[in-house]
């Protein structure tokens, strides 16, 4: 499934969505950065509350599908810019991070 | 005694994040032109760059002291003071070893330079230095001072890595003496809102490009008689240690 017909079908809202044809392949969530750099797989949606600006450089260096932001965590308009500019993708939900996961579950496998 | 102006936490060239013009010999220069004496290099998990930042300051007639900007297992950021190299580069190989290694982007991280004392690249650094070491805030010290360094919490007044956005406090149970901040105006909110004496904080750039470095502004004043590097060094770390 690509990350546009995902956050589509979800109902998570895109801040950013420079690459929508990225393909979703599985779920990470982590909130510290050095973990998610180590663990996180190429085309996991990652699901955090980290808001830095350096999510950004962890997306671009895992090759993640997606930084889903849970709590509707809010973002500074330079790191949505740099998201942008990097070709990473960024949704939100006012979900926690439980039941976004629970959420995306229920759709891939 | 006499006044030693400081800034004990700047990034070279060899940290990814820090900038490529900020070589051991133009971070030497420049602290020279910001009026400072003593000056730390404080990568990000590596000492590498200290033999050669030895050499620039030794040009410029500035003090040197060794350090690493250790990212904790809880993505703390603690710097790592070392009265000698020696101690530095001995600690630099133990905390390489421990580390989980991470094949660097330099296009998305920047690049990892070890330069020569003339500022020669010598080799770039493979494996992304910015993640975790692996090390616990709660081990720190105690790792540390079996390399007789001494370490403190890092800009504990910023939200990225530092000790309060992490664990929501400062927990003066682990024994540090000191603690960072970037800014001179949060002394009073810090202190009092962590109960920590205002003798205890460092002020310093945390500097990636040489145009964060600034004016000479905190200061320790130390014993120098008679006079040598080492023995102001010496001083320096009695005073970081807690003798106040």
């Amino acid at each position: 499934m690509t990350i546009q017909n995902f956050a589509k079908q979800l109902e998570f809202k895109p801040l950013c969505m420079p690459s929508p044809e990225k393909e979703v392949e599985g779920v990470y969530i982590g909130d510290l950065l050095s973990w998610v750099m180590g663990k996180a797989e190429s085309g996991n949606v990652w699901i955090t509350i980290m808001s830095n600006i350096n999510i950004v450089a962890v997306a671009a260096l895992t090759d993640v599908s997606a930084i889903l932001l849970s709590e509707n965590v809010e973002l500074d308009a330079d790191v949505l810019k740099t998201a942008e500019s990097k070709g990473i993708n960024i949704l939100s939900t006012p979900l926690s991070t439980y039941e976004s996961a629970a959420k995306i579950a229920g759709v891939i496998s | 005694m006499n006044r030693y102006y400081y800034d004990l936490h700047i990034h070279s060239c060899l940290s990814p994040c820090g900038d490529d013009d900020s070589t051991p010999n133009n971070i030497a220069g420049m602290a020279t032109l910001c009026g400072l004496n003593i000056v730390a290099l404080t990568d990000h998990n590596t000492c590498k760059n200290c033999p050669a930042f030895f050499e620039a300051a030794k040009k410029y007639g500035i003090i040197p002291v060794a350090g690493m900007e250790l990212t904790t297992s809880e993505d703390i950021h603690v710097v790592c003071l070392f009265e000698e190299l020696s101690d530095a580069m001995a600690f630099d190989e133990f905390v390489d070893k421990g580390r989980m290694k991470i094949k660097n982007k330099p296009e998305i991280f920047g690049r990892q330079t070890v330069t020569d004392g003339d500022d020669n690249p010598i080799f770039e650094v493979d494996a992304l230095l910015i993640n975790s070491s692996g090390i616990s805030i709660d081990d720190v010290c105690e790792i540390v001072g079996r390399f007789n360094g001494i370490c403190y919490p890092a800009h504990i007044d910023r939200d990225a890595n530092g000790i309060v956005a992490i664990l929501g406090t400062v927990p003066m149970d682990i024994g540090f003496t000191r603690l960072e901040l970037r800014d001179r105006e949060s002394t009073d909110e810090y202190s009092k809102k962590y109960g920590i004496k205002k003798e205890q904080f460092v002020y310093s750039s945390d500097a990636h490009y040489l145009t964060d470095m600034r004016d000479k502004d905190a200061y320790f004043e130390l014993e120098d008689e008679p006079y040598s590097s080492k023995l102001v060094r010496h001083n320096l770390f009695l005073r970081l240690r807690g003798d106040l």
